[in-house]
């Protein structure tokens, strides 16, 4: 176990250390300390690593990750995992706005809530929100999967793609073109796998189903809302 | 009437509406049949005050000029030495401007990247990605960090030159992409992770930042994850030039690029072009203030687009206080764009040389804004590539020409006091003084 004290070492050195591992690294376990909300923390990671922060970060933590596995033992600010490539995120608190946003790929969980534009443009991210998410969660969200173990906020899914959202409880409104939408076995099963990943006992068939329309595809005057 | 007209009396001409001209009336009736606002490419179209409105005073009995051809007039120019532990290094003060792969074919694309290399400067990408043929054939390549995101990974962003966060631009400065499905090839769609032929939005603000304070952190988490080594550039749109320059500089930036509403877009509604945002000569004194007065002209570059076509045109802008030009549409030009030996195929299509705009439709003749295999075909980027170099060589050429006349032994040493100015408004927007006088509008310790 490498330990990194924020409290001695300074932002950059951090993330030159930690961006300097490769996939044959002997050092794969990280911890940093005294993160004291600190931004962009352990971001631009490429490689397969376990890095625990102990405490809360600021913006955003993990940031473009690839490959590694970072775990918050705290709460999370803006835009964590923004751009995430793949690896995964685990946050023990609640996550702030944007959390997920434009996500490439890899699985983010957020064991708390998530604040406002959860999975914001996400692009094949896997994102579990054990409590519930903000509004405009998902906005124009491409691809992935967004679930939402609580409630959802007003205007979930708006403008949406292609991205898969399930909610748990109720939401608030849903957006533009997003639509509530049959749960098939496949759904079921893709569900049943992404709560498992994320540690949720949660139940599949409690679970409704959100996508696109598909109405917004193609540009019609009509679409000024 | 027929009697007063066979009657031999002189009777009044027809008059045409200035206000409701032939090209306002066929817009009205096109809206009236359709229902939809017109979507089309490239900048303003109207006549604002511009470049054209000034002169160089050129060297006299208070000024010694430089030999043309002779006497050494310097073009390099860095940008990014305020933070970047990497500055990039041109030879020439005119880069590419950004222009998506999926606006823009993959070998126009790959033209520019040559064009830029061989002039020893930038080209920039777009909304869209970065790719191979670009990245491999552009010494020196600006990748612009857009709100959509569609293609941006951290691959990419370490091997690119120097990052370009898009805030706006002077087509549409508040307003966000829209790239038609018939331009979205399966190769365009996976590079953005949309479906292959819908209509794609680009969002008009960034999804994980929402003002200057943000900014500075984004500006940070770009620099950890690329080491300081890029400069970063932020791009603005001709809005409110001296407050966005300030909050840019605040938030961090190495580079302020500034582009007026001359500057062309991919596609966007015509109304938004033509009436939000404000002409590039209005635009420059206020970024050059802004800089000024937070003491940092120079140490932070400021690069000017819209409307740039010639040598004299960079010369003005640098004049001004500007560090650098950018051209997209004139570049454009140079590798085809609305040539007149496509004059049939833009007929058939509605339009004609020299207006031709529906770059969003696909169907270029040129094979520019296009994803059609066959249309792409007829830009040879090798070709385009030196029709490009050639170009930015005759601009230089032609800044150097008026900088020696000035007497300057490099572009940047041009200032607003080799100026005069053709009308009011540019006198007032440029600062200078109206030809033949030694008074502009709001000229401190005058009235007007």
């Amino acid at each position: 176990m490498q330990i990194i004290d924020l409290e001695n070492e300074n932002l950059r050195a951090l993330n030159a250390t930690l961006q300097a591992q490769s996939a044959d690294t002997n050092q794969q376990e990280w911890e940093i300390v005294n993160p004291r909300g600190s931004h962009a923390i352990a971001v631009g990671l490429d490689a397969p690593i376990d890095v625990t922060v102990k405490g809360s970060t600021g913006y955003y933590c993990a940031g473009m990750n690839k490959q590694a596995n970072i775990h918050i033992c705290g709460s999370a600010g803006p835009g964590v995992a923004e751009n995430m490539m793949s690896g995964s995120v685990l946050i023990d608190g609640d996550a702030s706005q944007y959390a997920g946003a434009t996500g490439h790929g890899g699985l983010l969980v957020i064991k708390g809530n998530a604040s406002s534009r959860c999975g914001i443009s996400m692009k094949g991210i896997d994102i579990v929100v054990h409590g519930n998410v903000g509004h405009m969660s998902a906005f124009m969200g491409q691809s992935g999967t967004l679930v939402v173990c609580g409630d959802a906020g007003d205007a979930l899914g708006d403008s949406l793609y292609e991205a898969q959202l399930f909610v748990r409880g109720s939401v608030k409104s849903l957006g533009a073109d997003c639509i509530e939408k049959e749960m098939r076995a496949e759904h079921l099963t893709l569900l049943q796998d992404l709560l498992d990943k994320a540690g949720s006992d949660a139940k599949p068939k409690q679970f409704k189903r959100y996508g696109s329309a598909r109405e917004l595809y193609h540009f019609k005057p009509d679409n000024a809302y | 009437m027929s009697d007063r007209k066979d009657s031999g009396v002189p009777r009044t001409a027809p008059i045409q509406s200035a206000t409701f001209s032939n090209e306002i009336n066929a817009e009205i009736r096109r809206a009236a049949a359709t229902g939809l606002y017109d979507i089309r490419g490239g900048g303003a179209k109207r006549r604002v005050p511009h470049f054209d409105d000034l002169l160089f005073l050129g060297a006299s009995m208070s000024r010694y000029p430089l030999e043309g051809y002779r006497e050494k007039c310097e073009t390099s120019v860095t940008l990014g030495s305020r933070f970047a532990s990497k500055p990039i290094e041109l030879a020439i003060p005119i880069t590419i401007a950004g222009m998506s792969f999926g606006a823009l074919s993959g070998p126009a694309k790959e033209a520019l990247g040559r064009g830029a290399t061989l002039a020893q400067t930038s080209t920039t990408t777009g909304d869209g990605g970065m790719t191979d043929e670009e990245r491999n054939h552009s010494e020196k390549l600006v990748y612009q960090y857009l709100p959509s995101r569609y293609g941006m990974n951290p691959d990419d962003l370490r091997r690119c030159d120097a990052i370009e966060i898009v805030v706006g631009q002077g087509a549409k400065p508040g307003g966000g992409g829209m790239l038609l499905g018939q331009k979205i090839s399966d190769r365009v769609a996976g590079m953005r992770n949309l479906p292959a032929g819908i209509d794609q939005r680009s969002a008009c603000r960034h999804p994980d930042w929402t003002g200057p304070d943000d900014l500075e952190i984004k500006i940070l988490e770009l620099r950890e994850i690329t080491g300081w080594e890029k400069p970063i550039y932020v791009k603005i749109g001709g809005a409110r030039p001296y407050f966005d320059t300030t909050l840019a500089i605040k938030a961090g930036a190495d580079v302020v690029v500034l582009d007026g509403m001359q500057g062309g877009t991919a596609a966007t509604q015509d109304v938004f072009i033509e009436h939000v945002g404000q002409p590039t000569l209005a635009c420059i004194r206020e970024a050059v203030r802004a800089l000024q007065d937070l003491r940092v002209h120079r140490e932070v570059q400021l690069i000017v687009s819209g409307g740039i076509r010639t040598g004299a045109d960079v010369a003005k802008a640098l004049a001004l206080g500007a560090d650098a030009c950018s051209i997209g549409t004139a570049a454009m030009i140079a590798l085809g764009d609305n040539d007149p030996r496509f004059e049939e195929e833009y007929q058939k299509l509605g339009s004609t040389a020299g207006a031709y705009d529906d770059w969003q439709d696909g169907q270029d003749p040129a094979g520019i804004t296009t994803q059609d295999a066959s249309l792409m075909a007829r830009l040879d980027p090798v070709e385009g590539g030196r029709r490009l170099n050639n170009y930015l060589k005759v601009m230089t050429l032609e800044a150097q020409t008026i900088a020696r006349a000035c007497g300057k032994s490099h572009v940047h040493n041009l200032e607003p006091e080799d100026l005069c100015a053709l009308t009011m408004e540019a006198a007032a927007m440029a600062r200078v003084p109206l030809s033949g006088t030694d008074w502009w509008p709001g000229k401190p310790g005058t009235t007007c």
